[in-house]
C-alpha cells in the first residue's frame, strides 16, 4: 500500500506541475503583453512599461514563472490590478459560498441517489424500477438553470418562504447564509441526483449478476442482504469514481447556479475577472482550481486502493 | 431430531422463464448420506437443475413442481425462508472459486460470517472454528491463508476454501457444480479427494454436477444422465456406465477419452456424439435427441418416451441394454 500511495503521490505532483506550466504559457506566452492586455487600447507605451515594470512582467518568462510558482508554494497568489486586493483574500472570501454549495449539492445527490439507484437496480424490469428509470433521466435532461429557476418560482415567489436569490454573509447572519443556500443547493442536488443515479443502477446492476453475490446467497444470505452487503460494497468502485468526477465538475459547474441566484461564488468572480482582464487573479485562481481537481482524482486513487486490495497490491 | 430418510426429493421440476423451459419435468431422490451425479453436456440443464434447487435462480427464471428437502418443499419457500436453510441444511459449491468468491472481503471474514450466520456463536469462536476448518482443508499456513484476499491463493487453495464455506455447518446436502473444471489438471484430484473425505465426515447427501464421467464413477453411487432439459436415464452407477440402456449415455461413455481410444498418430479412434445438442427454443417433437440417435425410429420423431421406472430406468424407446449386457 506504501508504495502505491507514492507512487500516486508521485503522479499527483507531476499533474500538477504540468498543468502550472500550461496555465502560464496559455495566458503569458500565447496571451501576449500582460500589462497591455490590463490596460488597455488606449494605454500609452510608457504607462504600459511602467506597469510591467512594478509587476515584474518586463523579467524573462522562466524567471516570471518560477517566481509565481515560488510565491504560490508560500502562500501568496499575486494581487489584483486595479483594486491591488490579493488574490488569496478574494478566493477565501468566495470559497465561504462555493464549497458549502459544491458540497451540500454533492452529498443531497449522493444521499438521493445511493438508496434510489439500488432500488432502481433492484427492481429492474418491475414498473417501479422502470419509473425510476424515467424519473433521472428527465432529471439529466433538465437544465440546472431551469432547475434552479423553477424552484425559485416555486419556494420564493409564491410560496415566498425563502429568498429567490442574494446572499447574506455567514459572519452578519449565519440563518440568513443558510436560508440562501437552500434552493441553488436543492437545484445543484437535484440535478446532481439524477445522473448519479443512472450510475449507481448500472453499478449495482453490475455487480448483481457476479458470481460471488450468488455465493453469498448460497450460504444464508438473502437477495437484500447480498446486494447490500457485498453487491453495494464492490459497487463502491465505479461509485467513487463518477463521485471523483462530479466534484471536478461542481468547482466550474456551479457558475450557471451562481448566476441564477445571484451568489457571490467562485464561479461568477472568475469570469468577472475574465472580463476585467484581471490576468493574475485568474491565472493564480484557474491554478488552484487545478490543483484541487487533480487533488480530488489523488484522492480517488487512494480510495481505489482502500477498497479494492487487487488494486493495492497491484501497484 | 430424527433425520429424515431422504435427503431431497425432487418431483417434476420444471424451470422456465416463461418462453422457453431449461428443465422439463426432472424427478429423482437422494437418499440421506446418498451421492448422485448428474451428467450431461452444456446446455443440458444440470445447473439450472442446482441452481432451482437452491432457490438461486437467474432473474426472470421460475421453478414449478417440488423440492422436498428437511421436511419442506423447497419450491415453495420465500427467499428469506430459504436464506436460513442455503448454507445451513443445504449447501453448494461453485465452479470457478475465483469469481465465486467476494473480492473485497478476507477469506477468513467470507467461512467466518456462514458459521456465526448460522450458529449465532460470537465472532471468536467463529475465527476458531474457521481456522479449525482451514486446517481440515489441509491449506499451508492457515493463519496466513484466513487473511488472504481470493485474489492472493491459488486456484486450488480457493477451491478448497469455497468447500470449507459450503461444508461450515454439516449440511444434510451438498450441491457441487463442476467443483474441479475450472481446476489445473494437477489440482483436481487433490480437490476431489478432499471433497470426498469432507462430505464422509459430515454424512451429507451430495449431488455431483459435471461433464466429467470418471469423478461420478469414483465419487457417487447413482448417476442420472441428462439431455435437453430431461433426465434420459438414471440408476446406479455401475449398472448405468457399465450397460447404457440410452444411446445418449452411450455415446458419452464412448466419447471418454481413454489411454485405448486417444491414439497421438492421428488415427484416433475416439468417438463423438453426431450433431449438436439443440436450442432450448427449438427442442425437436418426440425424443429431444431423435436427430442424433443411430437407433431413431419414426416413433422417437413424434412421441416423447418416459423414464420406465423408478430406480433403474431409461427414456427410450429402443433401449440398447440387452444387447451390451450380453457382452462379457
Amino acid at each position: 500500500m506504501t508504495i502505491y500511495v507514492l507512487r500516486k503521490l508521485a503522479f499527483f505532483v507531476g499533474a500538477v506541475l504540468v498543468a502550472s506550466l500550461a496555465i502560464f504559457l496559455l495566458i503569458r506566452g500565447a496571451g501576449g503583453n500582460v500589462a497591455a492586455i490590463v490596460l488597455g487600447k488606449d494605454a500609452t507605451a510608457d504607462a504600459i512599461n511602467a506597469l510591467a515594470h512594478t509587476y515584474g512582467l518586463d523579467r524573462p518568462l522562466p524567471v516570471q514563472y518560477v517566481d509565481w510558482i515560488m510565491n504560490m508554494l508560500s502562500g501568496d497568489l499575486g494581487q489584483s490590478f486595479r483594486t491591488k486586493e490579493s488574490v488569496a483574500d478574494l478566493v477565501t472570501d468566495r470559497l465561504s459560498v462555493s464549497v458549502p454549495l459544491a458540497l451540500s449539492g454533492l452529498l443531497l445527490g449522493l444521499i438521493i441517489a445511493i438508496p434510489v439507484g439500488t432500488y432502481a437496480a433492484r427492481n429492474v424490469g418491475r414498473p417501479s424500477g422502470a419509473l425510476l428509470a424515467l424519473l433521472s433521466q428527465i432529471g439529466v435532461a433538465v437544465p440546472v438553470f431551469w432547475a434552479g429557476i423553477l424552484l425559485s418560482v416555486l419556494f420564493g415567489v409564491r410560496l415566498g418562504w425563502l429568498p429567490t436569490g442574494g446572499w447574506t454573509d455567514w459572519t452578519a447572519d449565519p440563518v440568513g447564509a443558510v436560508r440562501s443556500l437552500v434552493l441553488p443547493v436543492l437545484s445543484l442536488g437535484l440535478i446532481m441526483a439524477a445522473v448519479l443515479i443512472r450510475y449507481i443502477r448500472s453499478a449495482v446492476l453490475d455487480v448483481m449478476n457476479q458470481d460471488y453475490v450468488r455465493t453469498a446467497r448460497a450460504v444464508g444470505m438473502t437477495r437484500t442482504q447480498a446486494l447490500l452487503q457485498v453487491g453495494l460494497r464492490n459497487a463502491l468502485l465505479p461509485i467513487v469514481t463518477i463521485v471523483g468526477l462530479q466534484i471536478a465538475e461542481l468547482i466550474g459547474g456551479t457558475v450557471i447556479i451562481e448566476m441564477v441566484f445571484s451568489l457571490p461564488g467562485l464561479s461568477r468572480m472568475i469570469l468577472a475577472n475574465v472580463a476585467a482582464r484581471e490576468v493574475i487573479v485568474v491565472q493564480s485562481t484557474v491554478m488552484l482550481i487545478i490543483v484541487f481537481v487533480i487533488f480530488v482524482n489523488f484522492v480517488v486513487d487512494l480510495l481505489y486502493g482502500i477498497l479494492d486490495p487487487r488494486i493495492r497490491n497491484s501497484a | 431430531m430424527s433425520a429424515p430418510a431422504n435427503a431431497l426429493e425432487v418431483r417434476d421440476l420444471v424451470v422456465t422463464n416463461g418462453e422457453v423451459a431449461a428443465v422439463r419435468g426432472v424427478s429423482f431422490t437422494i437418499p440421506a448420506g446418498g451421492r448422485m451425479g448428474l451428467v450431461g453436456e452444456s446446455g443440458s440443464g444440470k445447473s439450472m437443475t442446482a441452481l432451482a434447487l437452491m432457490g438461486l435462480l437467474p432473474m426472470g427464471w421460475g421453478a414449478q413442481g417440488s423440492v422436498l428437502h428437511d421436511g419442506v418443499d423447497l419450491v415453495t419457500q420465500s427467499d428469506r425462508a430459504l436464506s436460513s436453510r442455503r448454507g445451513r441444511t443445504l449447501s453448494m459449491v461453485f465452479q470457478d472459486p475465483l469469481s465465486s468468491l467476494n473480492p473485497v472481503r478476507r477469506v477468513g471474514d467470507q467461512i467466518a460470517w456462514v458459521i456465526r450466520r448460522h450458529t449465532g456463536v460470537d465472532r471468536r469462536e467463529a475465527e476458531r472454528q474457521t481456522l479449525d476448518l482451514v486446517r481440515q482443508m489441509k491449506l499451508p499456513r492457515p493463519e496466513q491463508i484466513v487473511r488472504a484476499y481470493p485474489h492472493e491463493i491459488s486456484g486450488g487453495q480457493r477451491q478448497r476454501i469455497m468447500i470449507a464455506m459450503a461444508l461450515a455447518c454439516y449440511p444434510q446436502l451438498i450441491i457441487a457444480d463442476e467443483p474441479t473444471t475450472a481446476l489445473d489438471v494437477t489440482v483436481q484430484k487433490q480437490v476431489l479427494r478432499l471433497l470426498n473425505a469432507a462430505v464422509k465426515e459430515r454424512n451429507s447427501a451430495l449431488l455431483m454436477i459435471t461433464h466429467d464421467l470418471p469423478i461420478i464413477a469414483a465419487m457417487c453411487d447413482s448417476v442420472a444422465v441428462m439431455y435437453a432439459g430431461r433426465i434420459v436415464e438414471m440408476g446406479p452407477v455401475g449398472e448405468v456406465f457399465r450397460t447404457p440402456r440410452h444411446h445418449y449415455t452411450r455415446g458419452l461413455l464412448e466419447s471418454q477419452p481413454t489411454m485405448d481410444n486417444i491414439a497421438l498418430d492421428g488415427s484416433s479412434r475416439l468417438v463423438s456424439i453426431p450433431g449438436m445438442v439443440p436450442p432450448l427454443h427449438d427442442l425437436p417433437a418426440g425424443c429431444a435427441f431423435h436427430p442424433r440417435c443411430p437407433a431413431a425410429s419414426e416413433r422417437c420423431r413424434s412421441a416423447m418416451p418416459e423414464l420406465d421406472g423408478r430406480g433403474r430406468a431409461a427414456a427410450c424407446w429402443h433401449p440398447a441394454a440387452a444387447a451390451v449386457e450380453a457382452a462379457p
